[in-house]
């Protein structure tokens, strides 16, 4: 703790339970939008997704087979690097556990694709374990391309950028190498319960 | 620190920061405030200002049911001291030496990095063409409008082109309409000269800007963007 702000008495404007907001975060019900670039444009009947990397054979589907695969819906909390955090999002979509079942791999980390360029890195433990999917609803309804439609990764125990809007593929790696904000300075990892925002954090 | 009103709701503040390391144009500053039983509140506020040593100037519209901004405009006062850490985010910057032309478009208190930028291009007397779109609610509510009067005189290669979306003072001659694709095509410098164009302002603002440049034939790799929801501090 640095110093007392003389005269401020702030107090969060939306309460939640003890436990479920990181330090430093604060709870919105708005979806605020961060991305760096323009929205991308993609038709649905040219979206595709990739495994690929080391793995004995590239994965690849459609929209329409990839809509096809058993999905899930999940409600999770998410926390955004610039300070806020919306709980009890309802999500639908694929568990990265069902894209990865019949792929050997001994890769250790991930580089995730968006259409647009962005890419973001993670260990593959953090995809797999019921704890992540690609996401193509957001509440009941097809998720809107300001929020990353038609798919998104859904990684709720990160920093939300590294739930990567417009997801088109996940690139299994040997070694880890850093992704887009990951080169600018943020985490590497971005745990929001170590308040893990910048790089040296 | 000095205070300097910009509107009736934005006041810059003037900061000097021990062993501040220097900045880009465009990047932003995390600010953490205490209270006295040990509650901490932090938001993130774009520098206004290109480097110039320890001295950093940022822009802060206050937010009316805000958590931080409306302490930062009304209550902080000269003297007093403010945690902050940065600089953050090196994505949505430009310096001279990136080259031009430029194209800016601010919607709000999205002038503040963007200005950053301006006055980095006016410092170095740099021989870069800049457009500047500002939007704002009302001639009031427009952020540096003296400063941008005098910097869009024509003399300098920077025009600065206005749109009030809600009310217009007499003999108005700007743009009276929200920014639309027929704007930006009437504004921005064509694809073909490959120019440099940032984006900062709310959402809504953004993706107007951005979709019709990206509609124009504009790489979308040319445009950065920054945007900022209706929540905030």
């Amino acid at each position: 703790m640095g110093f007392v702000s003389k005269g401020f008495r702030g107090r969060p404007k939306v309460d939640a339970e003890a436990g479920r907001v990181p330090p430093g975060q604060y709870v919105t019900r708005d979806f605020p939008v961060l991305s760096a670039g323009p929205t991308p444009n993609i038709p649905l009947d040219q979206w595709g997704f990739t495994i690929s990397g080391q793995v004995d054979k590239p994965l690849a589907w459609s929209w329409a087979e990839f809509t096809a695969l058993p999905a899930e819906d999940v409600t999770v909390d998410i926390h955004c690097v610039t300070k806020w955090t919306k709980l009890d999002t309802t999500w639908k979509g694929v568990s990265v556990d069902t894209l990865l079942k019949d792929v050997p791999t001994a890769a250790e980390f991930v580089m995730a694709h968006s259409y647009g360029g962005y890419t973001t890195n993670l260990p593959l433990d953090d995809l797999t374990g019921g704890k992540a999917w690609i996401a193509y609803e957001f509440g009941g309804e097809p998720l809107d391309p300001e929020h990353g439609g038609p798919a998104r990764l859904l990684v709720p125990h990160l920093y939300f950028w590294k739930s990567a809007k417009w997801v088109r593929g996940l690139e299994l790696r040997d070694e880890d190498e850093p992704g887009f904000w990951e080169g600018y300075g943020y985490h590497n990892y971005g745990d929001p319960w170590r308040e893990q925002r910048y790089a040296g954090d | 620190m000095d205070r300097v009103d910009e509107t009736a709701q934005v006041r810059s503040l003037v900061l000097d920061v021990p062993e501040w390391a220097g900045h880009l144009p465009g990047q932003h500053v995390d600010v953490r405030l205490t209270a006295d039983d040990g509650y901490q509140a932090e938001r993130s506020y774009s520098i206004a200002t290109p480097a110039d040593g320890n001295r950093i100037t940022i822009t802060i519209e206050r937010i009316a049911d805000g958590e931080v901004s409306p302490y930062l405009v009304d209550e902080l006062q000269v003297g007093d001291k403010l945690e902050l850490r940065g600089p953050i985010g090196g994505y949505f910057v430009w310096q001279p030496s990136d080259g031009g032309p430029l194209f800016l478009a601010a919607g709000g208190s999205g002038v503040v990095p963007l200005m950053a930028m301006l006055r980095a291009r006016v410092g170095a007397r740099a021989d870069i063409p800049v457009k500047l779109l500002v939007s704002a609610r009302t001639a009031d509510d427009v952020i540096y409008s003296g400063e941008l009067g005098v910097l869009g005189d024509g003399q300098s290669g920077v025009e600065v082109i206005q749109t009030l979306t809600r009310a217009q003072p007499p003999g108005w001659s700007g743009y009276r309409r929200r920014v639309d694709r027929e704007m930006v095509a009437d504004v921005a410098w064509p694809a073909a000269g490959m120019p440099r164009c940032y984006a900062c302002g709310p959402t809504g603002f953004v993706e107007a800007v951005a979709s019709a440049l990206v509609g124009l034939g504009h790489d979308p790799k040319n445009i950065r963007t920054e945007r900022f929801g209706p929540t905030g501090g």
